[in-house]
């Protein structure tokens, strides 16, 4: 299903309905470390291939240390945030620290062909699903 | 130590509504830091996901507000099979006093976080005192 809407409005609704929707889901079944560790991560499926968008604002792209292997993916590093000295802090939110955090994904991938891409905050992770995997259409004759 | 101790995922807050919105959508709260020194006042937001051009600065009577929208096209053909965080546009909205000198707010954005820089007016400056 891809959605398409006239009003661009909608279009972002029914988006953030089908995210709440997944929050749910049992894709991962408990095969991830722990739902709720950092960074947050979205799965999407693009056609045969998934994409893991991960919300990692303000992290060093240098600072971010990516592993594959068989089905997991870990995603690794530290967020630093440095105030200048002599500085009174009126409100503090953003949190650093070091998050370490490993992806099961529940199918068979290519780890060597995973792609990532880290822009304005956001951390993307192209990874291809196994050629064995894939569906086949099975003729009858 | 501060620092060190193991990242937690923060929940996005809505941003809570003056008025009743007509549209559906939801918009949430960056996360902001805010500190002063002598001569500024400096606002850190993050707001992961907004590029450049779709951030709005606004001065008006008074309060600054901060938006930041995200681009849906980029989703286009991704479906979502799992998810632990919401999309959406970011909104918040600070009362900044007459001690700023609103003209030269200036900003800067960089790994999906915007530093704003508010510099205080002259008269606002501290200033040590003689005693005569």
């Amino acid at each position: 299903m891809i959605m398409r809407y006239a009003d661009p409005f909608d279009t972002l609704f029914a988006f953030q309905q089908a995210l709440e929707n997944r929050q749910l889901s049992d894709w991962l079944g408990s095969s991830t470390a722990g739902m709720g560790s950092y960074p947050p991560i979205n799965v999407f499926q693009q056609g045969d291939d998934l994409v893991a968008i991960i919300e990692l604002p303000g992290v060093n792209k240098a600072e971010i240390n990516i592993q594959a292997k068989g089905d997991t993916i870990r995603i690794a590093g530290r967020k630093s945030i440095d105030y200048p000295e002599d500085v009174s802090l009126h409100r503090r939110e953003r949190l650093s620290g070091a998050f370490d955090r490993t992806l099961v994904v529940p199918m068979q991938i290519e780890p060597d062909a995973i792609k990532a891409e880290y822009n304005n905050g956001l951390l993307a992770l192209f990874i291809p699903r196994a050629e064995q995997d894939k569906p086949r259409t099975i003729q009858i004759r | 130590m501060p620092g060190q101790q193991e990242l937690q995922v923060q929940q996005k807050r809505e941003v809570e509504k003056a008025q009743e919105a007509t549209r559906p959508m939801r918009a949430f709260l960056p996360n902001t830091d805010i500190f002063e020194t002598e001569d500024t006042l400096t606002l850190v937001l993050e707001m992961p996901g907004v590029d450049r051009e779709n951030i709005d600065l606004n001065v008006e009577n008074g309060v600054l507000t901060v938006e930041g929208r995200i681009d849906f096209k980029k989703y286009e053909g991704l479906q979502p099979v799992y998810s632990e965080y919401n999309v959406g546009p970011y909104r918040r909205s600070f009362r900044i006093s007459g001690m700023i000198d609103q003209d030269k707010i200036t900003a800067e954005l960089s790994d999906g976080v915007i530093t704003l820089v508010l510099p205080k007016a002259e008269r606002a400056k501290p200033r040590r005192i003689a005693i005569g």
